[in-house]
């Protein structure tokens, strides 16, 4: 008898908590589901089953923010691996402007993601712009970088990418410093070079917290939406549109049921290609 | 003994916290309420922020005066998101006493005869011109005032560089077309292009509906019944050959698409571009931020193929429309009848220069407006204006924007750009829910 009020008594203490999960977590989620099989006006709503679907899979201004997220979200977490390690590996050696060096790295991270896109769309104008001025100094002539559809997107991707490789860089210092000195130590009993080093002892031992970088930059990049709208909101045309600001547009027109149907297929290409993801790289590491 | 005055007292804390925080939500109500019964009546107004004041506060100023009512204004953004503090707070019955919001196709999609107060019969609506009426129209009934002046899509131009080069007011599009070639010649930029704000990249598009629906003057009501499209009736196809047109040629500054509204702007004004199609309310920025060029502005139609066909698209002014379950109808009434009565007008006219006709049957426009708007004059009065599309028709597709983007930068041809946003119109009339789409 008291075993049986004592094991829920327990549970007692989770339900504060388990009822704020779901009034703001699992009940938004499960309605969002529901919504986004209906033509809903906020007020006002009538069941269209998978019609909101298919409108987002055909349309081309809709569709194309497929191919833009998934090559965004690519090219963000593969040069945030790239830089961040490489900067993490230098970070760690015996510099005596280490600390300095490091918060420098970091410091973008702090700042406004909004700030950050319209200085960067200042720098970026075509023949105004202090990117394109240097250029000039040099003797070149710069691209415009926002204007030119061939490019835009991966502008926008680059400086993304100077803003989010401090916190790479600070999961690769972490990861680095985590490997034990015997290894050194053992490396040049053998008479291994600095090459040696960062081969064989740095980059494999350093793999957890590269396959951290990976998904939570792969992750970000899949759902990012705030840089784009600072910088482009999506143009020229639709060429810098990823999934995100499409269903921001479609929720401003007024489409509230198709754009609860994009946050429905958001969530499920999120999923869908994070999770084989970590399985693979889990499936992939060393033990330390 | 200790521990359980500590938990009293936590508990105390915690309860008289948690009081703050429920009467913090009901207080502002609160008092707005005990001060209109006790002292003065205040009415409150929702406005969006890229509207200029100056006009209404001069309107609402006098009104205080006059009826010892105050009206106190909120704000809420501009363009889509604005739209979206409306809807939300209409649908939660958070809504000011008056609302001011635009006419025409948009105030359709707020649910009128369920939001706001039906002023068919009242007398003053008598002086409301027709043609600003239709547009705030909803089933038979008509729900607003006219909040301005009626403005014109048309092409803004340069006058001192116009006398330089000798040109003339162009009557048809190829004259239009010769008039650059002389200006691109002259080492000056013909047509200013700002597609940085791309919401400017739409108005070749939007301005040559006169032109449509002049040869085609059944398109607006085939266009809204799923009839007629864009990319089908060459009249409308036009328009976007027209916008294709004008970039092909090169007539664009060098970096439009990095060029924001406001350099673009400077540029007509300077005379470093010479054309810039635009809405007129765009005057009141080049008086405010370069009064001494003001008078150089003109502004023409957007000219048609043929000599014969020459008028001015027009836009309706936003409209003030009175909340239906406002406590204080009465009063509100009032307020819009005083606002359009001569007396409200020249309160209005003492802070505002219009950028174009009133929509008041009657009213008169001071001698000293902007040349531009002297230039409009001829054509509201032997009846040239056609009203805009979205004016005529609920149907506008949201994506329009990026898809004349598109086209006015060679990304797509006009005929592509135009079967684009015959798509983008279908989603918005299925969204919307609109009969025979």
């Amino acid at each position: 008898m008291t075993k049986s009020i004592n094991r829920f008594y327990t549970y007692y203490f989770l339900l504060p908590a388990g009822i704020i999960y779901f009034v703001f977590f699992l009940f938004p989620t499960i309605m969002s589901f529901f919504f986004s099989m209906t033509w809903w006006t906020l007020t006002d709503w009538k069941f269209i089953g998978l019609e909101n679907f298919i409108t987002f899979f055909t349309e081309p201004s809709l569709n194309i923010g497929f191919k833009n997220t998934i090559i965004y979200a690519v090219v963000t977490s593969g040069l945030k691996v790239i830089f961040g390690f490489l900067l993490g590996v230098f970070l760690c050696s015996r510099l005596k402007t280490k600390s300095f060096i490091r918060s420098m790295v970091f410091f973008p991270t702090l700042l406004s993601t909004i700030a950050v896109g319209i200085a960067f769309t200042v720098m970026m104008h075509p023949t105004q712009g202090l990117i394109n001025k240097t250029l000039q100094v040099l003797g070149m002539v710069g691209p415009d970088w926002l204007g030119d559809t061939r490019i835009a997107l991966l502008s926008v991707a680059l400086v993304d990418v100077w803003k989010g490789v401090g916190i790479a860089t600070v999961i690769f210092i972490a990861g680095i410093m985590s490997i034990p000195e015997e290894y050194y130590e053992a490396l040049m009993m053998d008479g291994g070079n600095a090459f040696h080093k960062f081969w064989y002892i740095i980059l494999p031992l350093s793999r957890p917290a590269m396959n951290s970088v990976i998904i939570l930059s792969f992750i970000g990049g899949l759902r990012s939406f705030d840089l784009i709208w600072a910088m482009t909101k999506g143009g020229p045309g639709f060429s810098t549109d990823l999934i995100a600001s499409i269903i921001y547009k479609q929720y401003q027109a007024g489409f509230y049921g198709l754009s609860t149907a994009g946050n429905v297929i958001l969530f499920i290409v999120v999923s869908a290609l994070a999770l084989p993801l970590y399985v693979y790289l889990n499936r992939k590491e060393v033990d330390v | 003994m200790r521990k359980k005055t500590k938990i009293f007292s936590s508990l105390l804390c915690s309860t008289v916290l948690m009081m703050g925080i429920l009467t913090g939500c009901s207080d502002s109500g609160k008092d707005t309420s005990n001060n209109a019964a006790k002292e003065q009546k205040t009415l409150t107004l929702l406005i969006d922020n890229q509207t200029t004041l100056d006009g209404i506060k001069a309107v609402a100023d006098a009104f205080e005066k006059k009826y010892d009512i105050k009206i106190e204004f909120e704000t809420r953004p501009g363009g889509a998101e604005g739209d979206n503090v409306v809807k939300t707070r209409l649908a939660t019955g958070d809504m000011t006493d008056l609302v001011y919001y635009n006419s025409g196709a948009l105030v359709q999609a707020l649910n009128p005869e369920q939001n706001f107060v039906d002023l068919t019969n009242e007398p003053f609506m008598k002086n409301v011109m027709d043609s600003f009426k239709k547009t705030v129209t909803v089933n038979g009934k008509v729900y607003g005032i006219p909040a301005g002046p009626v403005i014109v899509g048309g092409w803004l131009y340069n006058k001192k560089v116009y006398k330089e080069l000798g040109l003339s007011i162009p009557k048809t599009w190829s004259e239009l077309m010769k008039n650059n070639e002389k200006i691109k010649a002259a080492g000056k930029t013909p047509v200013i292009g700002t597609y940085k704000d791309d919401w400017t990249t739409q108005l070749i598009v939007l301005a040559d509906n006169y032109n449509v629906l002049a040869k085609t003057p059944t398109f607006a009501e085939d266009y809204t019944a799923n009839k007629a499209k864009f990319s089908d009736t060459p009249e409308a196809l036009r328009s976007f050959k027209k916008l294709e047109e004008v970039y092909k040629k090169g007539y664009l500054n060098k970096d439009f698409l990095a060029t924001n509204y406001d350099a673009g702007l400077k540029m007509l004004a300077e005379g470093k571009g010479v054309h810039y199609p635009m809405l007129t309310f765009a005057l009141t920025a080049i008086a405010k931020n370069y009064p001494d060029k003001i008078n150089d502005i003109g502004v023409f139609p957007q000219p048609s193929d043929s000599p014969d066909i020459n008028g001015f698209t027009v836009w309706m002014p936003a409209a003030i429309y009175i909340n239906k379950n406002s406590d204080h109808v009465e009063e509100a009434k009032k307020f819009v009848e005083f606002y359009i009565s001569p007396e409200g007008m020249n309160a209005y006219l003492s802070k505002v220069k219009p950028e174009g006709p009133l929509a008041i049957k009657g009213a008169k426009l001071p001698d000293d407006v902007y040349p531009a708007v002297k230039e409009m004059l001829p054509y509201f009065e032997s009846g040239k204006t056609a009203p805009a599309l979205e004016f005529l028709s609920p149907v506008k597709g949201p994506s329009l924007p990026q898809i004349t983007t598109e086209v006015g930068s060679g990304i797509k041809s006009a005929k592509e750009g135009a079967k684009l946003y015959d798509r983008d119109v279908e989603k918005q009339a299925k969204q919307l829910g609109l009969p025979g789409w």
